[in-house]
């Protein structure tokens, strides 16, 4: 048959022709526009809307943005340089209220010349929560490491204090030791994360160092309490002791042991910082703190509510169905109203303590209500044969809450968890309203008040917004990697 | 012979009560309630101590007493001369309703934009992704803030909408207009829309002290009778296909049902819309929504929306793809696809936390302080706090207030989510 056709056909190809190109319409950027933006009448329609919207806010926007001024000293002045430069009609940014009040911006009245403290508290911040967020070793958080390291020298010198220098050393020291004993890093900063938060209180209000010190020693003491008490007659009259005697230790010898102390060493440099008052602090270190405390507290007090609220036990249920339920169905501002109206009517007559704290505790309150929820939901997904599991391997209930319903329901509850920071975090702009100065309306409305700066509404607007929005979307985005890094199933 | 020996009676031993996990609950239930009670009464006590130091007691008589300030915006009837109570109640109308407008709003925002974000449009879907994030990740007071500077600031005044004989001649434009066929003024003093107005008014009657026009009870009356009878209209035609198999012709049926007694009714009360114009220097007639009502809806409804539209997205993307190619395999339409098997499935996905969104609008509404917009807060829990010094009694009332707002909503939409989820058997 081959023969056949071989000879009766005029022509046979002998080889293959090369792929010719596809049609024009179906290739290329032409096709991907094809696809993506007029696949019908109706993506047509919505693409030349977004156009439209587009060329609006650019049209709107761009030229008052590239129009700028960043160095002035009133808005008069940026306008006349803007309409110097650019013709009387044109409109202009005045960048130059946020470089002229960035100090303001950033640390309300805090005093000029301890701009230090607050820095070296968040540049500590991050030395902090290694330990916490990244428990691998990689070459990043070395490169991290001498970074911060490099900024707190960089601040020793431009504020002539030894004192960040001094914590450097002793960091270095004590990481070094935990190292060559075989605690790889950074694990072995995990000791600093205690620290970090009686040293964060001292560097941001000042006062004497012994007070933090001390109460910092009441957990050590429950500590040692707790391990004496469980090896002697089990766990749960073991944590009965460790708490009973961190209480004492606060009510007696906190206060005796701290004052005496202070007497000894005075008011001698590295015992004592000058005292900030709380109205002086304002904008990022406002928020940062109430916000910061907040997260710190919230999670652990959020979980303990959760698993009190799927206890058996019903009458430690219904006072955590009671609190968060309560919590959740009034807006914050009522409690901030209530910390600073009314919670001194609840305390000791003649008790007066810091505003700042009076909100972080509220702030707290709040988030840990809505965080208990969250972990609630992750403790529900979880499947009932990991409970009986952990029942069948003879463990007790906080050692199976330890060892294998914590980390499982957390780690479904991530996300949620990381919007209830993010919301905390926008939360703590309505501290404005209990006359402290957030970033956002109290100095703003300072900045508002100087006469120079008269009528200034978008920038600080729209820097303040900026910075929000970058530290909520970081927290955000490593909310996602974390849930990418802690997944084992279907991988 | 020996017998078995009886087992050993047990004993109670006090040590049971710690490690008997028959007991130890009771144990520490018993420490909890003691040590809750204890906080309790140390609160107590403390209260009745600085109570009695200041020469307090506590009593809600003041709610009685004579308000004298002023509302600029209210929906029941208010004069200075009213008292206390009634100052609360118009608070209350004013959250309420600012809640209402931006559950609506955002709602309806929200479900557009998380359809958008999922269109094969990729130009439409990374705009809404830029909308989303940004309004996620910034404080909803800086949008209550922005936008109230906006309506302020930038909006024209009153008078720039005057047209004089002068530039008619000269064939000048005023230099603002109003819009939507000149019937909306935005004005930084506040935004004028049209009122509605009946010439053969039905009155009103009173339900203890708040009026409530008979017109618009009527008119809610015939738009809930229109919707019933659509609703048999579309029974009935439903029972005839399945009995013959063709469904009958219904559209101008349903739109006589739907429109007909609506419009009868409107002429026979005579209704007509007053359209605010410019007299002197300011437009009278219409309503004045106040530039604060205003800037909290928006700034609310925009940031609730975006939270909404991920609602909405993740409860879309929670159908199964399976679930539309059966559709499509059954040879349902892209259209109906979405109406008859997407959304009903994404409905009971997205309800639950749809109900947490509304709830934090109506608490976010609280946020009114920031331009003095009088809501609950504004008038109890501000001014009559601060008039008559009673800072336990007022908060204890706007707490348990938004507490019941928040139980009430969860409770009604709770109902609705029975309502549309699936059915097990």
């Amino acid at each position: 048959m081959s023969d056949l056709h071989a000879n009766s056909a005029l022509f046979v190809r002998k080889e293959m022709l090369p792929p010719s190109d596809p049609p024009a319409l179906e290739s290329g950027a032409i096709k991907w526009l094809r696809e993506n933006l007029f696949s019908g009448w109706l993506n047509s329609t919505l693409t030349v809307l977004g156009l439209a919207a587009i060329f609006f806010v650019l049209k709107l926007g761009l030229p008052w943005f590239l129009h700028g001024v960043w160095n002035a000293n009133s808005l008069g002045e940026c306008r006349e340089i803007i309409a110097a430069t650019w013709g009387e009609d044109a409109h202009g940014a005045c960048w130059a209220v946020i470089r002229e009040r960035w100090n303001q911006f950033m640390f309300g009245f805090y005093p000029r010349e301890l701009y230090w403290r607050p820095v070296l508290a968040l540049l500590l911040l991050m030395v902090a929560l290694a330990p916490v967020l990244f428990s691998e070793k990689s070459n990043k958080l070395w490169i991290a490491g001498g970074v911060i390291a490099v900024l707190i020298l960089w601040l020793s010198v431009s504020y002539g204090q030894w004192i960040p220098v001094g914590i450097l050393v002793l960091l270095a020291a004590i990481t070094g030791y935990l190292g060559s004993r075989g605690v790889h890093w950074p694990v072995n900063l995990l000791w600093f994360t205690g620290v970090y938060t009686g040293l964060a209180f001292w560097l941001l209000w000042g006062g004497t160092i012994w007070l933090p010190v001390v109460a910092l020693l009441g957990f050590v003491v429950g500590w040692i309490a707790f391990r004496f008490a469980s090896n002697a007659v089990g766990t749960i009259v073991g944590a009965g002791a460790g708490a009973i005697a961190a209480i004492l230790w606060w009510y007696f010898a906190a206060g005796a042991l701290s004052d005496t102390l202070t007497g000894l060493t005075g008011r001698t440099q590295p015992f004592w910082l000058r005292g900030v008052d709380s109205d002086e602090f304002g904008g990022f270190v406002l928020a940062f703190t109430i916000g910061i405390a907040g997260i710190a507290i919230s999670l652990p007090m959020g979980i303990i509510l959760a698993l009190g609220r799927r206890s058996d036990m019903p009458l430690v249920k219904a006072i955590c169905v009671g609190f968060i339920e309560f919590i959740r169905g009034v807006p914050l501002i009522t409690l901030l109203f209530v910390a600073s109206l009314l919670l001194n009517y609840f305390l000791p007559p003649g008790t007066n303590f810091d505003i700042i704290l009076r909100v972080i505790i509220m702030v707290t309150l709040f988030s840990a209500a809505y965080i208990a929820e969250v972990i609630r939901g992750g403790l529900a997904a979880l499947p009932r044969g990991q409970y009986e599991a952990a029942d069948a391997l003879g463990l007790d209930y906080w050692k199976a809450q330890r060892l294998i319903i914590m980390p499982q329901a957390l780690k479904i509850s991530i996300p949620g968890i990381v919007s209830s920071f993010i919301g905390l975090f926008k939360d703590t702009t309505l501290v404005v309203f209990v006359a402290l100065l957030d970033p956002l309306k109290g100095i703003t409305d300072a900045v508002r008040a100087a006469i120079e700066w008269k009528g200034v509404y978008w920038e600080p607007y729209i820097f303040v917004g900026a910075i929000f929005f970058i530290v909520c979307f970081s927290m955000s985005r490593y909310a996602m990697y974390l849930e990418n890094k802690l997944k084992r199933e279907h991988r | 012979m020996a017998t078995a020996a009886d087992t050993p009676r047990e004993s109670f031993r006090l040590g049971m009560l710690i490690y008997d996990t028959r007991y130890r609950s009771i144990t520490i239930q018993t420490i909890v309630v003691i040590l809750a009670m204890a906080g309790v009464w140390w609160l107590y006590d403390n209260l009745m101590a600085n109570l009695t130091a200041l020469d307090k007691t506590p009593s809600f008589s003041f709610l009685w007493n004579r308000a004298g300030y002023d509302i600029n915006q209210t929906l029941i009837p208010y004069t200075n001369d009213d008292t206390h109570l009634r100052a609360m109640l118009v608070g209350l109308v004013n959250t309420i309703l600012v809640a209402v407008l931006g559950c609506v709003a955002a709602t309806v925002v929200g479900v557009i934009v998380g359809v958008l974000r999922l269109s094969k449009n990729w130009l439409v879907a990374r705009l809404m992704t830029v909308y989303v994030e940004g309004f996620r990740n910034v404080p909803v007071l800086l949008w209550i803030l922005v936008i109230f500077a906006v309506l302020t600031e930038i909006t024209p005044q009153p008078r720039d909408f005057k047209v004089t004989d002068e530039m008619i001649a000269a064939g000048e434009e005023p230099a603002a207009s109003m819009i939507l066929l000149d019937t909306v003024a935005i004005t930084n003093r506040g935004t004028f829309v049209p009122a509605a107005l009946y010439e053969r008014s039905l009155g009103e009657i009173k339900i203890g002290f708040l009026p409530i026009s008979l017109n618009t009870l009527a008119i809610l009356a015939v738009i809930v009778g229109s919707i019933l009878g659509y609703r048999a209209i579309k029974k009935h035609a439903t029972a005839v296909q399945e009995a013959t198999g063709i469904r009958p012709v219904t559209w101008w049926k349903s739109l006589l049902v739907l429109f007909g007694p609506i419009i009868v009714l409107l002429l026979a009360l005579g209704f007509h819309l007053e359209i605010p114009t410019l007299g002197g220097f300011n437009f009278t007639g219409g309503i004045l929504v106040s530039n604060a009502l205003m800037a909290l809806w928006l700034g609310l409804t925009l940031y609730t929306a975006a939270f909404i539209a991920e609602i909405v997205r993740a409860g879309i993307m929670a159908i199964s793809k399976g679930q539309s190619e059966a559709s499509f395999a059954l040879g349902l339409r892209p259209g109906r696809t979405m109406s008859l098997i997407i959304l009903p499935q994404a409905l009971r996905v997205i309800i639950p936390p749809l109900i947490s969104q509304y709830l934090n609008l109506t608490k976010n509404s609280s946020l009114a302080i920031a331009v003095s917009y009088m809501d609950l807060r504004g008038t109890l829990g501000g001014i009559t706090l601060n008039q008559t010094g009673r800072e336990l009694e007022c908060m204890l009332i706007l707490m348990l207030t938004y507490l019941a707002l928040s139980l009430l909503i969860s409770s009604g939409m709770n109902v609705y989510n029975n309502a549309v989820k699936l059915k097990e058997r």
